[in-house]
């Protein structure tokens, strides 16, 4: 599924207006430890955290992510969108906390490895 | 050991500078793909190469990573000054950990750092002195892939 497919079905928050929405998700991972999602994630994954530093946004383009949403209503840090608009990593944010939300995705057929 | 370099570079790294953390790793990473290494070469020594630069902006004072590409592999090499690692073994425990509550809470700390490193190298050495600092070699071999 698209992502920009997801955002609509889960209605998520687009922070990085300028970054396309078009790139496949083809699984996802939860975590907030960033070695955690270097060591376990994929490429193409979606990443649900709450950590909201601009280290996410190289963690996700060394990974190669298809995005990161943001749980529990937090939202990035300006530095953080910035780096996100320039690298073209798409971030998205929910209210939902992260087991609400990965339930739903699992539901829509985003599952881990 | 290795053939003759086609490509080398070197790139300081400041301890302590979480804002450009990163910036080193996916570099080396954009320079690995421009010279035409495949895929997972290169996602392989980008991650090698992240978790290096995190330590040194995590625990040294200041450091330099070193990349050096050959047809056969990609070698990058680690020097910090900094306090060292006094346990290498114990370091490199999956788990284990001496970052501080504050790199916690940004999700650093997780005790992969280094047990990231050999995963995604086929040489990994490490050389510390207390209170001196540490180095690190990585090698990534390219299995034919030539650049």
């Amino acid at each position: 599924m698209k992502l920009s497919d997801l955002a609509t079905r889960l209605d998520l928050k687009v922070y990085t207006a300028g970054t396309p929405l078009e790139r496949p998700v083809l699984g996802g991972y939860a975590s907030d430890l960033l070695s955690d999602v270097i060591g376990h994630g994929r490429k193409d994954d979606l990443w649900v955290t709450m950590q909201i530093h601009p280290n996410i946004v190289a963690v996700a383009v060394l990974k190669e992510l298809a995005g990161i949403v943001l749980v529990n209503g937090r939202e990035p840090a300006p530095e953080t969108l910035q780096q996100a608009e320039r690298e073209g990593v798409p971030v998205l944010g929910t209210r939902l906390g992260a087991f609400e939300l990965v339930g739903r995705l699992y539901g829509l057929g985003v599952k881990g490895s | 050991m290795a053939a003759e370099d086609v490509y080398r570079q070197e790139f300081p790294v400041k301890g302590g500078d979480f804002a450009k953390a990163g910036t080193v790793a996916c570099r080396i990473k954009e320079l690995l793909k421009d010279l035409g290494l495949d895929v997972k070469t290169v996602r392989r020594a980008a991650i090698a190469a992240y978790e290096a630069e995190m330590n040194v902006i995590m625990y040294a004072w200041q450091g330099r990573m070193d990349l050096a590409v050959s047809p056969e592999e990609v070698r990058i090499t680690v020097d910090d000054q900094g306090p060292g690692i006094a346990d290498i073994e114990l370091a490199m425990t999956e788990g284990y950990s001496t970052a501080t509550p504050e790199m916690r809470e940004l999700g650093f700390g997780a005790g992969m750092g280094l047990p990231n490193i050999k995963r995604n190298s086929d040489v990994f050495h490490v050389d510390s002195q207390t209170g001196q600092g540490t180095r690190l070699e990585i090698i990534i071999r390219t299995n034919g892939h030539k650049p």
